[in-house]
């Protein structure tokens, strides 16, 4: 099938390499105030293995299958649900001094006192 | 051709993802783009998602019988696994951060070591390169499941004390090189006739179970405050292992997702060893307790302590404030009093900023958001790299539940555990006050030079109760002004 690519031997270690490359410079960018959400944030992105999950449970030919692969995607889906709430809830929080009405979501932080002067 | 189109678009939608992730991270180099970041990494997440459930067009003969019973399944997972992750990040106190980004860590491995059951149990792995990633790929996430699960307990206080035996590096090592000769020995049976994975499904249960002990071994001995490094390298576990089983499942979104989450992990695991002044071995395989017996060095001078409100006067009338706030004022929940303290002595024209040092907290940058979380501007918020120089020309300086990170025996003693470590010049400033419970040690059991010397006071209470003190002595001088 065309659309059919298979991954194997050197260019896996390609992708790997380039991701793995790619990843170090952009989250060498991230400064150490962002440094939580980044994890959580990072944390959040390794969720995708919950299309791994899904791909296992939905090929599922026998209980024992099933049963694993239902875990697969409860955890997985848990992973992602779980990394994307704590990271957006705390980047709302982070708000500069001119107090912009900023972000919709900024009912996430507590009472905020527009600074005087 | 029809057939094709669930395919295609499954790697269309797959390659969009990947790339949105990369861009959501990227965007959040900033704090000013970074919640934009996260919604765009989460609409590639969406996407992923929805379309997966196209595989069910391409699924083989043998499992057309169990497929609406896997549909089913598969959305029943979603919505429990989303459903209680999603009420529980939306209700956890910002406090209970690290041990709920360890939580959703342990998932994601054990979504990754799951996977990779199903397609040992299975025999799904083609050919003896993707049989040996398949099975590293299962013993890392089962070790980031099990370890990351100890790491939570221990934040969340449900195991208190590090748990250390005398030979317990040469047990964990034991149980480490059963695991690896376990899995080789799959992997060198099974390469040669993959029908073998099908009758050995004992061996396959052996291996994880080795795996998730030796996660838990190696967290135990681990302190509490040596937490940032641990869970930065689960993270980056959790990224690898799902990297691996992306490549066992031929699917490059998985793969680059993965290997971009190991890459970070690692970055911050690196930076969070440096700022402790240890190497990474040191953290895992050394009891830091026990090798932390340090003869106090001559510290000249004496503890002097002074009353709250007299240091939240002499702040009042200082032209530039520096605050360090630690781990202790998170304990203290004295971060909202903290800021209401600091806005009274902005609206005196007092130049106020934070100094926060890198493993200020349990996880990298946490004291960073429990000061946003009270409503901290983050353009107040400063690293040590960029405020250092600051503290020569400072008045006043007031640590507030720090102790290590500000010890100068860092520069001086080479005799010091801390010796290189990078710290907060607090002591440079002209006037340094201390805040803090009593006059006990701090995490590295070191005497801390900076209490000692000339211009530094101690404020000995509770944060919180000192902050109101503050409080209530500069509002005083407010109203006697008035009057």
């Amino acid at each position: 099938m065309d659309s059919q690519i298979t991954i194997s031997g050197f260019l896996a270690l390609y992708i790997f390499m380039l991701a793995a490359f790619s990843g170090w410079v952009i989250i060498g960018r991230v400064p150490a105030i962002l440094h939580t959400p980044l994890m959580s944030g990072s944390n959040f992105v390794h969720g995708i293995v919950v299309v791994g999950g899904l791909f296992a449970l939905l090929n599922a030919s026998s209980v024992r299958e099933q049963v694993i692969g239902f875990i697969a995607v409860l955890l997985g889906a848990g992973n992602v649900a779980g990394g994307y709430a704590v990271t957006d809830r705390m980047l709302a929080m982070f708000q500069p001094s001119a107090h912009k009405p900023a972000h919709a979501k900024s009912r996430h932080t507590k009472s905020h006192h527009p600074k005087k002067g | 051709m029809l057939h094709a189109i669930p395919q295609l678009t499954i790697g269309a939608v797959d390659l969009a993802a990947a790339f949105l992730f990369m861009y959501g991270l990227w965007r959040m180099s900033s704090p000013v783009t970074a919640s934009s970041g996260i919604f765009v990494a989460g609409l590639g997440m969406l996407v992923a998602i929805l379309s997966s459930f196209l595989y069910v067009f391409g699924v083989s003969a043998a499992t057309r019988p169990y497929l609406s019973a896997n549909i089913g399944l598969a959305v029943i997972a979603l919505g429990l696994g989303g459903g209680a992750s999603w009420w529980s990040g939306r209700k956890v106190p910002m406090t209970s951060m690290p041990q709920m980004v360890a939580l959703y860590n342990a998932m994601g491995g054990g979504a990754a070591g799951a996977i990779a059951a199903v397609e040992l149990l299975g025999n799904k792995a083609q050919g003896a390169t993707q049989l040996v990633v398949t099975l590293i790929g299962a013993l890392i996430g089962a070790v980031s499941l099990s370890g990351s699960l100890v790491a939570w307990a221990k934040l969340d206080g449900v195991i208190n004390q590090p748990l250390r035996v005398k030979g317990q590096q040469y047990f964990n090592g034991l149980v480490m090189l059963a695991t690896l000769s376990i899995g080789a020995y799959i992997a060198f049976v099974a390469s040669g006739d993959a029908g073998q994975l099908t009758v050995m499904p004992g061996l396959i249960y052996l291996f994880f179970g080795c795996a998730l002990i030796f996660g838990v071994l190696m967290t135990l001995p681990i302190g509490g405050a040596d937490m940032p490094v641990v869970i930065s390298i689960f993270n980056a576990f959790t990224g690898l292992a799902v990297g691996f089983e992306g490549f066992v499942l031929q699917n490059p979104a998985l793969m680059i997702a993965g290997m971009v989450v190991g890459a970070a992990g690692l970055l911050l695991t690196l930076l969070m060893a440096k700022a402790m002044n240890r190497s990474v071995s040191n953290v895992l395989f050394t009891n830091f307790g026990a090798v932390a017996k340090h003869k106090p060095g001559n510290i000249k001078g004496s503890l002097k302590p002074a009353e709250a409100g007299d240091a939240g006067i002499a702040m009042r009338y200082a032209n530039k404030v520096i605050i360090v706030p630690g781990y202790g004022l998170a304990v203290a929940q004295g971060q909202q009093k903290l800021y209401e303290f600091v806005k009274m002595l902005q609206a005196a024209g007092v130049g106020v900023k934070f100094a926060v040092h890198p493993v200020a907290g349990r996880m990298p940058g946490q004291m960073d958001v429990l000061l946003a979380e009270a409503g901290v501007p983050y353009d107040l918020i400063f690293q040590l790299e960029d405020i250092n120089d600051e503290f020569a020309s400072t008045d006043v300086a007031l640590v507030i539940g720090a102790n290590d990170v500000v010890n100068p025996a860092a520069r001086t003693d080479k005799s010091s555990p801390i010796f290189g470590m990078p710290i907060l010049n607090a002591d440079k400033a002209k006037k340094v006050y201390v805040v803090k419970r009593g006059e006990g040690k701090g995490y590295a059991g070191i005497v801390n030079a900076l209490f000692y010397g000339d211009n530094c006071n101690m404020v000995y209470g509770d944060a919180q109760a000192v902050l109101v003190k503050m409080i209530e002595a500069v509002r005083g001088l407010g109203l006697a002004a008035a009057a």
